[in-house]
């Protein structure tokens, strides 16, 4: 079995504005080329567990596992090139550099890992680019382009230094149904074609229940899975 | 790892992106810059021509003999008095000649050190200007022109004629402008002068002599100094003083206090004769650097806001950038880059608007009556200045970038993207 994603009780608490559980004993695991997305009502602690995977959040206790790696209590500096390289994230709000063009904005996590010539990023981009059929629009400024195509912009971003796992932050729910769709669809390609894995958080019942799995939170209690 | 480009890249997306705030920050630092260099170069400029003109007409070292009292009266040599307490009244000074015994093997001797640029011997004397019935006491200074013009800006303060000619005219006179003034007389005349001793000698003006302190030019006149000699009725050794140039200033008092214990004569440092000029330039430079440092501060509150502002708005991008991988030191860089970029631009551009305004100040009409070698305002254009100038629009940028940049650095990105 081959694991990306492994958490072993994982707590969480709020210190402010009085101290709050916020995750209990969470331990999951995600295998290579598995699409889970994760449910529960709000304030379940749903993001919270995401951003903690997400290696951005480090106040917590219990451990994190990517692929093999103990992640827990490595310095910011070495997250910082964990997330670079390993992980790829796509928010609700879009979240594109408004200044900079579409192809400026997928190739900037690339640029940053440096492994690449910037000829080599560039081609990438517009690759990953075409595969979401927004190939055209590469040369737009990212602030002039709709909704829909600034998801799938990010969704580009997140790919663009072939990471081990996609995570997303309710990716579907600022779209509609149409754009929703279309992400999923999107998704799913990535799994099937490049056993990429997925971890989505989500409140779209009809999106979850077309993945592998679901990961139901409860009061920040793993639930069903 | 940090990744140059990348950073650099993003901070000039930012910088461009918001143009006008770009350039309000630029134009802050410019503006403090271009006033430093412009106020230091026009005060020290100011400060130079100021000092020159006193420190000028002052020898490095000047040797004369100086009429005072003997430090031992008589009395003392006797023995009988020896254990009494005397009080000696009406004490005088002592009799000595006014000119410097030795003075042509001092002159020699002088003239072989390596630190001493030249020695001239002068003969100061004590004259009347006769115009008509009016006598108009005064002095007469004689030099050896050529000597003179060489160690000295003599020529510079020469307004009619040449010292050439003076020096080919052995009956020819330096006129003081302000004398010349007064007895209505112009280069061509003839004026007559009486000695102490009640002589008379015809002398013909072939310059006007104007040093722009009106002090000296009212009483005081050149001409060569056999001359002199020749109107006292004295012999070519006859010289009462000798003003030496040095190679190094700073070497005169030393110097002078050796060349009075070696030949028993009064020798003068000009530290000495000058001390108070000192003082009045670092209190001057002291207020130039007060009014600079002022200004720059302020423009480094300018570029603080501006990137204050900028990090509030870039709240999310911040975000995004560290959620795709970026860590805080590289968010920390990108914001460092634009201050001092912001500080660079600016700096340079500030020391381009010093320079011409510089160049303008240097080009205004600045006529006095005082200083006849002045014809515009003096501006000092010494390149240490520039270097101070841009070295402080870093500094001060990099402080106020610090700050901001710091917080960039330090912004959670989970809050943000969060919303709370």
């Amino acid at each position: 079995m081959n694991l990306v994603l492994e958490t072993k009780n994982i707590n969480k608490h709020f210190h402010k504005p009085k101290d709050f559980h916020v995750l209990k004993d969470v331990s999951f695991r995600v295998k290579k080329g598995e699409f889970v997305s994760i449910m529960g009502k709000s304030g379940s602690g749903k993001s919270t567990l995401l951003y903690v995977l997400s290696t951005m959040d480090t106040d917590y206790s219990g451990e994190l596992y990517l692929g093999k790696e103990l992640i827990t209590g490595k310095t910011q500096r070495e997250l910082s090139r964990i997330r670079n390289k390993n992980i790829g994230f796509v928010f609700q709000f879009h979240y594109l550099l408004s200044e900079f063009s579409v192809l400026e904005n997928v190739m900037l996590p690339a640029k940053k890992l440096g492994e690449k010539s910037p000829a080599e990023i560039e081609r990438d981009a517009l690759h990953k680019l075409e595969m979401l059929h927004i190939g055209h629009l590469a040369h737009q400024r990212a602030s002039r382009i709709s909704g829909g195509e600034k998801q799938r912009v990010a969704i580009a971003r997140a790919l663009i230094n072939n990471p081990t796992i996609l995570m997303g932050d309710e990716p579907t729910g600022n779209l509609d149904s149409q754009n929703s769709e279309n992400v999923f669809n999107i998704f799913k390609k990535l799994k099937e074609e490049q056993g990429l894995s997925l971890l989505v958080v989500t409140h779209d019942e009809d999106f979850a229940k077309r993945t592998d799995r679901i990961i139901q939170l409860e009061d920040g209690r793993i639930v069903a899975q | 790892m940090i990744n140059w480009n990348v950073i650099l890249d993003i901070a000039k997306t930012h910088l461009l992106t918001k143009m006008k705030s770009t350039v309000t920050a630029t134009l802050g630092v410019t503006f403090g810059i271009g006033a430093y260099i412009t106020l230091v170069s026009f005060m020290t400029g100011l400060n130079t021509m100021l000092d020159d003109l006193v420190l000028n007409q002052t020898p490095h070292i000047h040797i004369y003999n100086e009429i005072r009292p003997s430090p031992e009266q008589p009395i003392a040599l006797y023995d009988d008095f020896k254990n009494a307490f005397n009080v000696v009244h009406s004490i005088k000074p002592k009799q000595s000649q006014k000119k410097i015994h030795n003075a042509l093997p001092i002159l020699n001797y002088l003239k072989k050190q390596p630190n001493v640029d030249g020695a001239t011997p002068q003969l100061r004397a004590q004259i009347f200007y006769l115009s008509g019935s009016m006598e108009l006491g005064g002095n007469l200074i004689g030099v050896d022109i050529m000597e003179e013009v060489r160690l000295s800006n003599l020529r510079d303060n020469i307004v009619q004629g040449s010292p050439e000619t003076l020096k080919n005219n052995d009956n020819g006179i330096l006129l003081g402008a302000g004398l010349a003034d007064k007895m209505s007389l112009s280069v061509g005349d003839r004026v007559q002068i009486s000695t102490v001793s009640g002589s008379i000698f015809p002398l013909k003006i072939v310059g006007i002599y104007q040093s722009g302190i009106a002090e000296i030019d009212n009483v005081q006149s050149f001409v060569n100094l056999k001359t002199v000699q020749r109107i006292l009725g004295e012999a070519e050794n006859y010289v009462t003083d000798i003003n030496i140039k040095l190679l190094d200033i700073t070497e005169a008092q030393s110097m002078a206090e050796q060349l009075e214990k070696q030949f028993n004569v009064k020798a003068m440092g000009i530290n000495e004769a000058n001390a108070q000029f000192e003082t009045g330039s670092n209190i001057r430079n002291l207020i130039t650097y007060a009014v600079s440092i002022t200004l720059l501060i302020v423009a480094g509150f300018g570029i603080y806001n501006i990137l204050n502002m900028l990090i509030y708005e870039k709240m999310k991008d911040i975000a995004i950038l560290k959620a795709t991988g970026f860590s805080g030191t590289d968010v920390q860089l990108i914001f460092m880059s634009q201050a001092i970029i912001i500080g660079l631009v600016g700096g340079f551009l500030g020391l381009m608007v010093g320079f011409v305004l510089s160049k303008i100040i240097d080009q205004t009409p600045f006529e006095t009556e005082a200083l006849p070698t002045i014809t515009t305002y003096p501006v000092n254009y010494d390149p240490t200045y520039y270097i101070i100038g841009i070295t402080f629009a870093l500094l001060s940028t990099f402080v106020a970038g610090y700050l901001p940049s710091n917080r960039a650095k330090n912004i959670d990105p989970v809050k943000i993207i969060r919303g709370t």
